[in-house]
């Protein structure tokens, strides 16, 4: 692999590691050179043509992207830069989720204590913040995504089935937030999501106050009643309480990221496979 | 002035007076398009227009929050995401729309769109990863600010015996709860999300053709994002405004510089499509039998979408239904009926407070 870069008119200087430092031009920085540099970035400094394009061929990170772009397709205001943004914020709560996990526990006695202190007790106390607001922002950065996908009629062949996977990918987004808004078990978080639980309950065929519930049914014996149905399967019982928060905790930290993930995985293999972004014909 | 808003955001004015600016600001036919050009509508989408748009509702803002109800809703920790996605929607509106029009105008000269006119290529590195190191930096910035100067709420430990009024669900899904003032959940929480999602999906296999792919435009493809923008702009955005701005103690209805009142009183004296006929019309009396006396009810909604995409099929949409055969056609009209039901359902209620249409308590079944 190593050997590409002669072809790129910058050979490697053997033995030029950083004791040799004196004899190296200014330009070059000996260290980028050494064997124990080239040992992690085989390219080099990607300064010629060619480096730069192994560069972002030999790296996991950088190979999500093609080599090279059309120039309409690297500009801000085509793609807005929004559905980057939205991968960006899945890192960035993927992280510090991680982190607040080591200080929440999810139960009902626990859990609400165990947000006072992510605030007030724990070092750098705006993981919770970040978490939170990186959350809102992300949906509203998944919608723009859409928004500006629609706007340049990218959702068209041959791209209509990354359509549908973006789709199932906004759905997910909005579920990972929302269930993750029960956590701090206080009053905004049970109410809200008794609202979305009652909606649960009045599910056709699956909710056992939903039309149709009834038609469920052997002779007198009902399948779907209060303690088997949709709601209840949303929150582990009858009642919202200890059973739902585990529920919604283990969907949230869990469940609903690996979905996400494996949706993402797809959804940028497959802006490739359909001829990378998109671009007037 | 205050008084002035506060009417005028009711739901029944507001709601009004966007579709009628909608359809003059994002024309669907032929029509349409030319009186939003001679009405000079498209100066919305120059530098100056747009600075102008949101000048407007920077000031709006501004002399908003010297009003203490305003400022208390407004400034609600939960509430700011969407005071942003108001400028951000309003932002990519503009900046999408702008381009699309540069780009009419070039393909009216018989030129090509600006995404077509440089066919060279750049390199990822530096070129993209350039940019896209400059967004993350400036994203990161805005969440650390935000983090730093808003406090995530945190109210009262949860209290299964008290609930809120209002009881509000996050703010994504307000739009939906909304939608509970005019049908039962089982329509609003559960079959409308469901035909959103599916409607969504279904976009690329009704609006087939790659034609009008890759560069922003209005007027080649101006049915399909007029029809989308009415759904993301009127039936989501504003009725997520309104559910969270909007709608006080016991999900009534407050102006923005309203106080939220608890003891507000509304009378509620909606009435069934059946009492209308029944008691009103024929002055019977309700019939026992749920059959007889939903009829009317089931008649109409069975006609709406059996009859009706029937109706249309030979006169609006018939060149639609033509060219599109009866699968494709079918699938777009029943999305769009279903569609249009929530605003049809509105007006009934605003104009003849009209509760349900179909009202089976029996089968928990109300339309
Ligand atoms: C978690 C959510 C999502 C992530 C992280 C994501 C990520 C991305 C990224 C990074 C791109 C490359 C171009 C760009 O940045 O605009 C892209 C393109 C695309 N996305 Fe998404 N996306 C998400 C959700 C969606 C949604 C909700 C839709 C539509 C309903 C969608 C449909 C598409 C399509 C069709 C493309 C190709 C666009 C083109 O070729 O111009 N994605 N996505």
């Amino acid at each position: 692999m190593a050997d590409t870069e002669t072809t790129t008119g910058t050979p490697a200087d053997g033995g030029n590691g950083a004791g040799n430092g004196k004899k190296a031009t200014r330009e070059r920085t000996p260290f980028a050179e050494s064997a124990f540099w080239r040992s992690i970035f085989r390219s080099g400094v990607p300064r010629t043509r060619a480096a730069r394009m192994m560069g972002v061929l030999n790296s996991v990170f950088l190979h999500l992207h093609p080599v090279r772009l059309p120039k309409h397709a690297v500009k801000v205001k085509y793609t807005w830069c929004m559905g980057g943004l939205s991968f960006f914020l899945f890192l960035v709560l993927t992280i510090t989720g991680i982190l607040l996990m080591f200080y929440y526990r999810p139960t009902v006695e626990a859990a609400y204590g165990d947000i006072i202190d992510l605030g007030s007790q724990v070092p750098l106390g705006i993981m919770r913040e970040i978490h939170r607001w990186g959350a809102h922002l992300m949906v509203i950065t998944v919608w723009l995504h859409m928004f500006r996908v629609f706007m340049t009629g990218s959702y068209k062949p041959p791209r209509e089935f990354n359509w549908m996977i973006g789709v199932i990918l906004l759905v997910l987004t909005m579920f990972l937030s929302f269930s993750g808004y029960l956590l701090p078990w206080d009053q905004l978080a049970i109410w809200a999501v008794t609202v979305g639980a009652n909606m649960a309950r009045a599910a056709p065929l699956l909710g056992h106050e939903g039309p149709g519930a009834a038609l469920l049914s052997i002779g007198d014996v009902n399948f779907i009643h209060a303690g088997a149905d949709a709601k209840f399967a949303l929150l582990g019982g009858r009642f919202l309480g200890g059973a739902t928060l585990l529920r919604f905790y283990v969907l949230h930290c869990i469940g609903v990221p690996f979905i996400v993930m494996i949706f993402m995985i797809v959804h940028f293999w497959r802006i490739r496979k359909d001829g990378g972004i998109s671009g007037p014909t | 002035m205050k008084a002035t808003i506060n009417w005028l955001a009711d739901p029944a004015i507001s709601f009004t007076l966007i579709i009628l600016v909608f359809f003059l600001v994002f024309p669907i036919t032929d029509r349409l398009e030319k009186i939003s050009k001679r009405l000079k509508i498209d100066l919305l989408w120059t530098n100056t227009g747009g600075l102008i748009a949101l000048g407007v509702l920077v000031l709006f803002f501004v002399w908003g929050l010297t009003d203490e109800n305003f400022r208390l809703i407004v400034t609600k920790p939960d509430n700011v995401p969407i005071v942003g996605l108001i400028f951000l929607v309003g932002f990519f509106t503009w900046l999408s729309m702008k381009q699309a029009r540069e780009n009419d105008n070039r393909m009216g000269q018989g030129g090509q769109p600006l995404e077509a006119s440089d066919k060279s290529k750049v390199l990822v590195w530096p070129d993209l990863i350039y940019i896209e190191f400059i967004c993350l930096i400036l994203a990161t910035v805005l969440l650390f600010a935000w983090s730093i100067f808003v406090k995530a709420p945190l109210e009262e430990p949860a209290n299964p015996t008290l609930s809120p009024n209002p009881s509000k669900a996050p703010w994504y899904f307000l739009g939906l709860q909304e939608m509970l003032v005019y049908y039962d959940p089982w329509l609003a929480g559960i079959v409308l999300p469901t035909l959103i999602m599916v409607g969504l999906v279904a976009i690329p296999y009704m609006d087939t053709g790659d034609r009008g792919t890759g560069f922003y435009s209005y007027s080649g493809r101006k049915r399909a994002i007029s029809t989308f923008m009415f759904g993301f702009l009127v039936l989501w955005t504003f009725l997520i405004i309104v559910g969270t701005f909007l709608r006080g103690p016991n999900w009534n209805f407050f102006g923005p510089f309203e106080v939220w009142d608890a003891n507000k009183r509304v009378v509620l004296n909606n009435v069934n499509l059946s009492e209308y006929v029944y008691v009103f019309l024929l002055e019977t009396g309700l019939p026992r039998g749920w059959l007889i006396r939903e009829i009317w009810g089931i008649l109409l909604v069975v006609g709406y979408f059996a009859v009706l995409p029937g109706l249309l099929a030979k006169t609006v949409f018939r060149n639609l239904y033509e060219r599109w055969g009866t699968v494709r056609y079918s699938t777009f009209i029943v999305l769009l009926l279903m569609g249009m039901a929530l605003p049809i359902k509105m007006y009934m209620r605003w104009l003849f407070n009209l509760k349900y249409i179909v009202s089976i308590p029996e089968f928990f079944l109300n339309i």
